[in-house]
């Protein structure tokens, strides 16, 4: 399948909502750093321990978070799709993601190159800092959510 | 009148439940028990909103309250969904058909269907809070074209705790209604939805200016999805909750179930988010 198409003097990746809105010059600089990804049902996106080379925006499909523990099976915590966003591995040190992800459905993505990414970041501190004023609140509701799950609220 | 005149012995007395034989029962998870009464005596059954709940008794131990699943008044049905937790709830819950039970009710405010004729209606049920919904649902389709786009979000704590699971197949394959289902965990055998219910409502389709929202699970739960759909700009009004307090006696007379100035039972257990949300807000009420 091809990559969404840029509209006219603007990246693609600002189609994304994740991005939609964030300096037109940044998102261009950022364009090169992108690639287009698909995965089929049941692959893998990401791996437990695996260096985090990328950082994943959804475009279609859809992507079980999955822990694994050898001593139990696999256990699906979340579920992401369109519009969301897979992750911050790729920026907090030491940079090896802490699940799996695996498609539950055929899956594409804009696979954004980690180091490249971070080094944007660093060089372009005021539009690195309006870029993590977008990962902060996905941080945030995610781990609202995963307490919520912790209180068992369903249990009798 | 004095308790001892014949017109008051006569009267039924108010605690007095009515046997019910179980004609049916259906186990929708290892812990909770769909059950089929009809009244022993024959005939129809009292008139049922959705929503409004019976207590049921457990000859000899005592009774509950359960909030009724499905009716057909004319048939004397009555549907009760009961998950076994105490004593009382796991001896309904046991009850095999043939055997009876007591009931009195029903008891307690319905869903406000009116207000939803001619609107969207948003359907978000977490756990057993599906049960009370149920007859709304049921309502919702018996009557689709009074109403606009029929949403209905179903959390649950994993897969194998989904109640109605057959039911849910058929609601989810018809085209004038979207279902979405989530769960709070799962194996790899899931293909469905993994979150808190709030994670679904930005993906339901319905207009915030004309929705009417029917809510019932865990008071967090309802918490939560409210404040969501305040914010995506429901007025507070449009949002119904169905509150789970202890209730007793269930007409008003004991006060177990009061929660702030409002008795549970008797103006409830469906109350607006407009009247609740400042009650909601207070620890420990």
């Amino acid at each position: 399948m091809m990559a969404p198409a840029a509209p006219p003097g603007g990246s693609p990746l600002g189609e994304h909502p994740f991005l939609r809105g964030l300096d037109p010059e940044f998102l261009r600089a950022l364009q090169p750093l992108a690639r287009s990804r698909e995965f089929a049902t049941g692959d893998h996106l990401v791996r437990e321990g695996d260096v985090a080379e990328s950082l994943h925006l959804i475009l279609a499909g859809k992507v079980a978070l999955e822990l694994v523990n050898a001593e139990r099976p696999r256990l699906t915590v979340q579920t992401l799709g369109p519009g969301e966003v897979l992750g911050w591995s790729w920026l907090v040190p030491p940079h090896r993601w802490r699940f799996d992800a695996r498609a539950l459905k055929p899956t594409r993505t804009w696979a954004i190159e980690a180091a490249g990414l971070r080094a944007l970041l660093e060089a372009r501190p005021e539009q690195g800092y309006r870029f993590l004023l977008r990962l902060l609140p996905v941080v945030a509701e995610r781990l609202e959510h995963t307490r919520i799950q912790l209180m068992d609220i369903y249990a009798p | 009148m004095r308790p001892d005149e014949p017109a008051a012995i006569l009267a039924p007395h108010p605690y007095a439940p009515a046997p019910y034989r179980v004609v049916a029962r259906h186990a929708e998870t290892p812990d909770t028990t769909t059950l089929v009464l009809r009244p022993v005596a024959g005939g129809a059954g009292p008139a049922v909103a959705p929503g409004q709940f019976n207590m049921v008794y457990a000859f000899g131990l005592g009774e509950v309250a359960v909030s009724v699943s499905g009716h057909d008044v004319p048939a004397g049905e009555i549907v009760h969904t009961v998950r076994s937790v105490g004593k009382i709830s796991r001896s309904i819950g046991a009850a095999r058909p043939g055997e009876v039970l007591g009931i009195r009710g029903p008891y307690g405010t319905g869903w406000p269907m009116a207000e939803a004729a001619g609107r969207d209606v948003l359907v978000v049920g977490g756990g057993l809070g599906l049960a009370p919904l149920r007859p709304v649902i049921l309502e919702l389709l018996r009557r689709r074209a009074d109403f606009g786009r029929v949403e209905i979000i179903v959390g649950a704590r994993t897969p194998s705790d989904l109640l109605y699971t057959g039911e849910l197949a058929r609601w989810r394959a018809r085209e004038d209604l979207r279902v979405q289902v989530t769960v709070d965990s799962a194996g790899r055998d899931w293909y469905g939805d993994v979150g808190v219910v709030t994670r679904r409502l930005p993906d339901a389709r319905f207009d915030p200016a004309k929705t009417v929202v029917f809510a019932c699970g865990p008071e967090i739960m309802m918490r939560k999805t409210a404040e969501a759909l305040a914010g995506l700009g429901l007025p507070e009004s449009a949002i119904f909750l169905s509150m789970e307090r202890n209730m007793k006696c269930a007409f008003a007379q004991c006060g177990h179930c009061q929660f702030g100035a409002a008795f549970i039972c008797r103006e409830g257990p469906v109350l607006s988010y407009a009247r609740l949300r400042p009650m909601l807000a207070v620890r420990e009420l």
